[in-house]
């Protein structure tokens, strides 16, 4: 009997239990509202037509949805594997920093979405103008946090480094680097989001496929109930590429993550 | 103070009652430190001259902001300084070398390493063999009482256990002197009673030099063969007293006589309101 319980108990605890009780919440309000302020189809569809779409578009979505997930892969991919380097420069070198950072910020200034029609001006209605996008998008976060990162070791660390005569690729390689990893993560994370939403804006300006595009030409054509489930299918993409990474997180740095558990589990 | 046997700057350099060898093992001569800053030159350390000899225990007392931390720099070549020369074991410092092990305020072990290989980094640093470091740096860890916990991680192990792990560190490449900053500044009163019997415990049995700095008096007087008393900014040796309490000392000395009134002398530095 005890057993029974625990497992009960467990199920009522898990994690994605409670999110999911406030999203079914969110949408029988939803639905609540549409009756009592008799909101007509076409401004606000109703989510059983919505569940319906979804149901029956599945193929054309899914279809539709893998081109925008390769945009935003690469974009992401992009993102890392030139923000990390340019972080790492501006973390060593004053020089650098003095020279690049300011003008880094200076650039996020600039609203991306409006250079987007620009890239098709330059590199036409293929995947790369998709991809610059969604990495001009994504750049950014992965900088900063890894910047962050790389120079909050402790100046007394630093020292005790140098005390034991390591130089400055074995303060890299054992300090610096795995210090600055969980920054560098939490930068990814923020940059795979905003990659998507790089991806979605690069389809809006210019292509012919992608869920940019479906929910472009739902909302031309009226057809909420599509752009409805293209939306929920957007938020999937977004969900399972952060959940990937939280699962690539948690391997690569088990040290901090499993600390992380700690807190989580005393507080 | 006639049972402490007090002594001024000018004889620092005469051979210690207490110590075990004259032989000096760290020689500072005339050494100063400035710092540059955007508000023109600040003077850290005013022109010091001391040796420590081989075996033995110097602990430095001094309100915040009289060079001490300095000063340890110094000595492990963290820092150049500005006049004079530091040699350590007859070869002047110019760089960080091989035979200082240093221990700081907070253990600053790596959080992604267990704590056996957070003990072995100097190791891997320098390029020792790994094999038979290992094995000292086993014994090391069962000297401290840390036998059982080489797989843990830090965040496993309490705050001394930390600091133990961290003194363990400073030990594993067998250096000639170890420096410490305020090794148990973070820990409970209670934690850090204990750590000083410890300390004092593990410094005769590897019969290291140690160069400790705190800001505790009692602290001090504990662990010293002498004490070196600075002034305030910039820093400079207001006193050195031998300390002749026999060893190995226990927290019961704190009690003596001779232990208290070498505290109220020492003390009595930092309460003088005289400016120099």
């Amino acid at each position: 009997m005890t057993k029974r319980t625990s497992a009960a108990l467990r199920l009522v605890n898990a994690p994605w239990l409670k999110p999911l009780i406030f999203l079914l919440l969110i949408v029988v309000m939803w639905d609540l509202a549409i009756r009592l302020f008799k909101i007509p189809p076409y401004q606000i569809p109703a989510p059983k037509d919505v569940v319906v779409t979804l149901w029956e578009e599945w193929p054309m979505l899914l279809r539709e949805a893998w081109p925008t997930m390769v945009a935003t892969m690469w974009g992401f991919l992009l993102s890392a594997a030139f923000g990390i380097p340019v972080a790492m420069m501006i973390a060593g070198s004053r020089t650098i920093e003095s020279y690049v950072y300011p003008l880094l910020v200076f650039s996020q200034s600039i609203p991306k979405i409006a250079i987007a029609p620009l890239f098709v001006v330059w590199f036409g209605f293929g995947m790369l103008p998709k991809v610059l996008c969604a990495f001009l998008l994504g750049f950014f976060p992965v900088v900063v946090s890894a910047v962050q990162g790389f120079k909050s070791v402790e100046p007394d660390m630093m020292d005790l480094a140098r005390s034991m005569e390591a130089n400055r690729w074995q303060i890299f390689r054992m300090v610096s680097l795995p210090h600055a990893m969980p920054s560098i993560f939490a930068g990814l994370k923020v940059s795979i989001t905003l990659a998507v939403v790089g991806a979605v804006v690069g389809e809006f300006v210019g292509s012919n496929y992608g869920i940019g595009f479906v929910l472009q030409r739902s909302i031309g054509n009226f057809e909420l109930p599509t752009m409805f489930a293209a939306l929920v299918v957007l938020a999937l993409i977004g969900v399972i590429l952060f959940w990937v990474l939280d699962v690539i997180e948690r391997l690569a740095i088990p040290w901090h993550a499993s600390q992380r558990h700690d807190i989580f589990m005393a507080a | 103070m006639k049972q402490a046997t007090l002594r001024t700057v000018t004889d620092a350099r005469a051979p210690s009652g207490s110590a075990r060898s004259t032989r000096p093992v760290i020689e500072i001569k005339g050494v100063s430190k400035t710092y540059k800053t955007q508000d023109g030159e600040v003077p850290s350390l005013k022109p010091l001259d001391f040796d420590i000899h081989d075996g033995e225990f110097l602990v430095v007392v001094g309100p915040s902001g009289c060079g001490k931390s300095t000063l340890l720099k110094l000595i492990a070549g963290l820092l150049p300084p500005s006049e004079g020369e530091i040699r350590v074991d007859g070869r002047v410092v110019k760089s960080p070398h091989r035979d200082v092990g240093i221990v700081f305020q907070s253990a600053l072990l790596l959080p992604w390493r267990r704590v056996l290989e957070n003990v072995m980094m100097p190791v891997e640093v320098k390029g020792l063999p790994i094999g038979e470091y290992r094995n000292r740096a086993l014994a090391l860890l069962k000297m401290v009482g840390l036998d059982g916990f080489e797989k843990k991680y830090p965040w496993q192990l309490s705050g001394g256990m930390q600091q133990r792990a961290a003194i363990c560190r400073a030990l594993v490449h067998d250096p000639k002197i170890v420096l410490m900053d305020e090794p148990f500044g973070a820990l409970d009163a209670m934690t850090r009673e204990r750590m000083n019997v410890e300390l004092q415990r593990i410094q005769r049995e590897t019969g290291k030099t140690v160069l400790l700095i705190t800001h505790s008096i009692p602290e001090a007087v504990f662990l010293a063969d002498r004490v070196l008393v600075m002034s305030a900014r910039p820093g400079q040796i207001d006193a050195i007293y031998d300390v002749t309490l026999p060893r190995p000392r226990s927290l019961d000395v704190m009690a003596d006589p001779r232990f208290v009134e070498l505290t109220q002398v020492i003390r009595r530095h930092f309460n003088d309101p005289k400016i120099d």
